[in-house]
């Protein structure tokens, strides 16, 4: 075997504690090694000519470069390799950056531990073998999981892209949050106006097949071929015959249903079309308080109805779709206000969620757009607003900024004064935060032009007194305590990751953060990817953002996922597990302990024995690790390559 | 009903000895047995811990000390102050540095862990309020309207004192309806009365307190019920200090928790120690009877009116 080793300066972030020609000399001296060299940047094209020069001219098998973590790099000297005609896997990169040059200062001791390094890479490379990649072919049908503005925008974009989209949604409509928001910022255009038409394009699109209250059960397979399960709930009513009309919202006795898309101001029938707009536009049966479900008497929306469209005797059903890309759009909820008890937030009526104001200022709300405070419906002529509730507060667990508050209040704050001229508004601010396109303008003008009470300071406590609620709190500027007599106080709930968040990523088997936030790639550079390959992340459920964030994340989303699709098969990758059927005694501790379902036990000739399915294997070597024979190895990673590894490092 | 170790506290003794006689006589009552403390001595209350936290937790640690061997489910107490002072020292024991510190500073070493309670939370956990309320099943308080006012330390800080809402304590409203009395839902339920600034700054005392006051008074509170010697003290012997202070004659009754039980459950005059009162409690008690004399008339008019009913219809 031949052996190349070029060692790396990356400028002077080796090569100002590294001596990197010595390195190459020394690595001379290592068995197979027939050519050095040191490079100043060996990932630039100079460099990864010289290597691919280098092959060439000395006919090497396989090369090792010394340079930063293989994580940076490696898939580059791959391509390198590759170019120059050897297999991929002939390659090996020993990190002296990351693990050498950044973490010490002594050049001596840096320049050894850097020799001995790339003498490891060597000896593993005198074991590697060519692998080679299988190719399998891709199901072009992506599910989209949340209906929500980024399932939407994903879910068109795909479609657009002529995909065929499975679109599930939890409630029995899509719309998200967005068509809960009255207007939207800095724009102040109606919420509704803008989405309804995207949410009419989602029911209209050929491509796109719409599961509403419905929710994912199970996922198995991996990239290109997920097999899905969905639980599709049972809304008591056959939307194949239903029509929207509404007649039975009308007649339906059950008055006291929870008014889930009115944020429960106020409440609804038992039967229910949630908003006007909804899509689809059908009814549904809150079965907790349908008298027919709960008592077996009334069905009078039964009687009314012009299409017999409601079945008391529905059942829930799971539907199985396969699909090869899912993107999780999955977004938010919010944080629970009666968490800070000093607020009253959910034992005093007139302490509301932003949310809930949306739905008092909009025209389609529980109030017909006439803000009433929830207690006696009278017109709040002082509105007092408090920021970050349940966001940057260590206290209750919620050190990070849901960034959109700011916003979302000042805008709240324009339209009180829109809705009722004569009232004054109060936002107590830890620090504005508007750092958007038009965004502090915005602010700005909430303040200027709509003479906004800006204080900045928290609410330390608020109780009732008489009819009004008696705010209190710091005025930091001022140095002062301050207490305003308010008719109604807004609480700015932060987000936090949705209901089940974790349960879902469990099963797509993505990572999520301490809060439940689904885990990006790599923060900056792939922002909508996952760590699981083909599934996709687009809106809140990554994080909390505001619309536009979530719409150009959906439309990421549905780039990476048409991106996918562009090609007609897939390659797996290569290093994963294979099993020495002769050594394999069939126990079974791998198909357990695999946690992608990729081995199976089969039979040979009336044995047991396990058997990698190697589409799904993903390399983790959990089986290896457990195997008490040996038998499984994984390729690239075999116990010979590492167990020269340490030879290599106990000899030096 | 287990036994449990008493601390009494020196206001117990001195300026709040009708709640120190109405706890003891209300545990009787109830079933809660007292033992008191041998050899206890004061918590160090707020001089000790303003000046040093070792001295204040060994003042308080050394009646713990005392109260292992009485073999007792909980040290209680009625005072919230002694509680935070016990509580604390506890608190900060469960650093094992700072207990051998401490009992170096005692002659009797603090062993064990003995859980440290006020009267209040026993009677509303380990009697409840369910079990008053199946004692008193003709409501002796009804028409009664009290403004439970907690003080700011029962329940706070939270971490500490583990015991009910911090913000929105409900314990003592529980205790109060059991009785039959009408609970007013009061905000300012743990909101400062002044304290000890009553000493100092009179003025923060009766401002502070006016606004407890007024706020009770808004309600339509009859009474005002505290836990604390120095809430009552504040709210009933200054509340003429509060009403020169706004401008306003408040006449609130201030009763202590455990004499509104007391009454209820027909305890003596002797140990209710209502005498002590400043304000005048027959202001609330008038009150109520008023509200009962009327109900009462009521019914027997509705009574009346049935038996002529009946009469015709024969």
């Amino acid at each position: 075997m031949k052996i190349g080793v070029f060692v790396c300066h990356c400028g002077s972030n080796i090569g100002g504690t590294v001596d990197a020609a010595r390195v190459a000399e020394a690595s001379r001296e290592f068995p197979d090694v027939v050519f050095t060299s040191d490079t100043m940047y060996a990932c630039s094209e100079p460099g990864q000519d010289g290597i691919i020069q280098a092959i060439k001219d000395n006919q090497l098998d396989g090369v090792v470069v010394s340079s930063c973590t293989p994580r940076m790099h490696e898939p580059t000297f791959r391509r390198t390799v590759e170019r120059a005609g050897l297999n991929r896997f002939m390659f090996e990169m020993a990190n002296i950056r990351e693990h050498v040059s950044w973490i010490g200062k002594d050049k001596e001791a840096n320049t050894n531990k850097a020799i001995e390094l790339t003498g490891i890479a060597v000896e593993k490379l005198r074991r590697d073998q060519p692998l080679f990649a299988k190719q399998f072919d891709i199901n072009k049908r992506v599910l989209v999981i949340g209906g929500g503005v980024a399932g939407i925008q994903a879910a068109l974009d795909c479609a657009d892209g002529d995909r065929e989209v499975v679109l599930v949604e939890r409630e029995s409509t899509i719309g998200g949050k967005m068509a809960k928001l009255d207007k939207t910022f800095p724009t102040v255009d109606c919420s509704s106006c803008i989405l309804g038409p995207k949410m009419v394009d989602v029911a209209q699109h050929p491509k796109i097949q719409l599961y509403a209250m419905a929710e994912v059960e199970e996922i198995g397979g991996y990239v290109g071929n997920y097999e899905v399960k969905i639980r599709r709930k049972a809304p008591y009513v056959n939307w194949d015959l239903c029509t929207g009309c509404g007649l039975c919202m009308e007649k339906c006795p059950s008055k006291k249903s929870t008014d889930r898309f009115n944020e429960q101001v106020g409440s609804t029938t038992a039967i229910n079309i949630p908003f006007p707009q909804a899509i689809p536009k059908k009814a549904v049966i809150d079965p907790k308080f349908c008298i027919k479900l709960t008592k077996g008497k009334c069905g009078i929306c039964a009687k009314i109805c012009p299409t017999k469209a409601i079945v008391f005797d529905q059942r829930e059903e799971i539907i199985s779709e396969s699909v090869g890309a899912i993107v999780a759009a999955t977004g938010y909820d919010l944080f629970d206000i009666s968490k800070y008890g000093e607020y009253g937030g959910g034992r005093l009526p007139d302490v509301i969620t932003g949310l809930q104001y949306e739905r008092l200022l909009s025209a389609s709300g529980p109030t017909g757009g006439h803000v009433k405070r929830p207690s006696d419906g009278k017109e709040p002529k002082t509105i007092v607003f408090v920021q970050c509730v349940g966001s940057r507060d260590k206290s209750v667990d919620r050190p990070y900024c849901s960034g959109f508050c700011c916003m979302y209040t000042a805008k709240q704050a324009i339209l009180t004064k829109d809705h009722i001229p004569d009232s004054s508004s109060y936002v107590f601010y830890m620090d504005i935060r508007s750092p958007g396109k038009m965004y502090d303008e915005f602010t700005r003008r909430a303040m200027e032009e709509y003479g906004t009470q800006y204080v900045r300071g928290r609410v330390s406590m608020i109780y009732p007194q008489g009819d009004k609620l008696m705010v209190r709190g710091a005025d930091t500027l001022m140095g002062t305590q301050v207490e305003v007599e308010a008719d109604l106080v807004v609480l700015a709930a932060g987000a936090e990751a949705a209901v089940g968040a974790p349960q879902l990523a469990e099963k797509l088997r993505i990572s999520y953060d301490k809060y439940g936030f689904f885990m990006e790639s790599h923060p900056k550079l792939r922002p909508v990817e996952t760590n699981t390959a083909g599934v996709y992340l687009a809106g809140s459920c990554q994080g909390p953002k505001d619309i536009p964030a979530s719409v150009a994340q959906g439309s990421a989303a549905a780039a990476k996922v048409l991106a996918l699709f562009a090609k007609d098969k897939l390659e797996n990758d290569p290093m994963i597990s294979l099993v020495d059927m002769k050594r394999c005694v069939g126990c079974g501790k791998c198909v357990r302990v695999c946690p992608f379902g990729a081995i199976k036990e089969i039979d040979v000739r009336g044995e047991p024995k396990a058997e990698v399915i190697e589409t799904v294997c993903q390399g983790c070597g959990l089986c290896t690790a457990t195997c008490p024979q040996g038998a499984i190895q994984l390729s690239h990673f075999t116990d010979n390559q590492i167990l020269a590894e340490v030879n290599a490092l106990c000899q030096l | 009903m287990s036994t449990y170790a008493y601390y009494p506290g020196c206001s117990g003794l001195g300026t709040s000895q009708e709640y120190e006689s109405s706890t003891r006589a209300v545990c009787r009552a109830l079933g809660v047995k007292l033992v008191d403390i041998p050899d206890w001595s004061c918590c160090g209350s707020t001089p000790a811990h303003t000046v040093d936290h070792l001295l204040s937790s060994a003042l308080a640690a050394r009646n713990l000390a005392l109260a292992e061997d009485l073999d007792a489910a909980a040290v209680i107490t009625p005072c919230p102050s002694c509680l935070t002072n016990l509580k604390v020292a506890v608190h900060r024991m469960s650093d094992r540095e700072f207990r051998m510190q401490v009992n170096k500073l005692l002659d009797k070493p603090v062993d064990r862990s003995t859980p440290v309670k006020s009267v209040l939370q026993v009677l509303a956990e380990d009697v409840g309020p369910e079990t008053v309320a199946e004692m008193l099943p003709h409501k002796p308080l009804a028409g009664l309207k009290v403004a439970p006012y907690y003080g700011c330390i029962m329940n706070r800080p939270p971490e500490v004192m583990q015991f009910d809402d911090h913000e929105n304590p409900m314990a003592m409203d529980n205790l109060m309806a059991a009785l039959g009395a009408e609970v007013l839902p009061f905000p300012l339920k743990v909101e400062c009365c002044g304290a000890s600034y009553g000493v100092a700054r009179k003025d923060i005392v009766a401002k502070l307190s006016g606004k407890l006051l007024q706020a009770a008074e808004d309600l339509g509170a009859h009474a005002v019920v505290t836990a604390c010697p120095l809430c009552q003290m504040n709210l009933d012997l200054r509340q003429g200090q509060a009403s020169s202070a706004a401008g306003h004659k408040f006449q609130l009754p201030v009763f202590y928790y455990t004499q509104l039980i007391g009454l209820a459950l027909g305890v003596p005059q002797s140990e209710l120690g209502l005498s002590k009162l400043c304000v005048n409690p027959r202001l609330a008690l008038d009150a109520m009877h008023a509200v009962q004399a009327e109900k009462r008339e009521q019914e027997a008019k509705k009574e009346a009116a049935k038996q002529i009913h009946k009469a015709k219809a024969a």
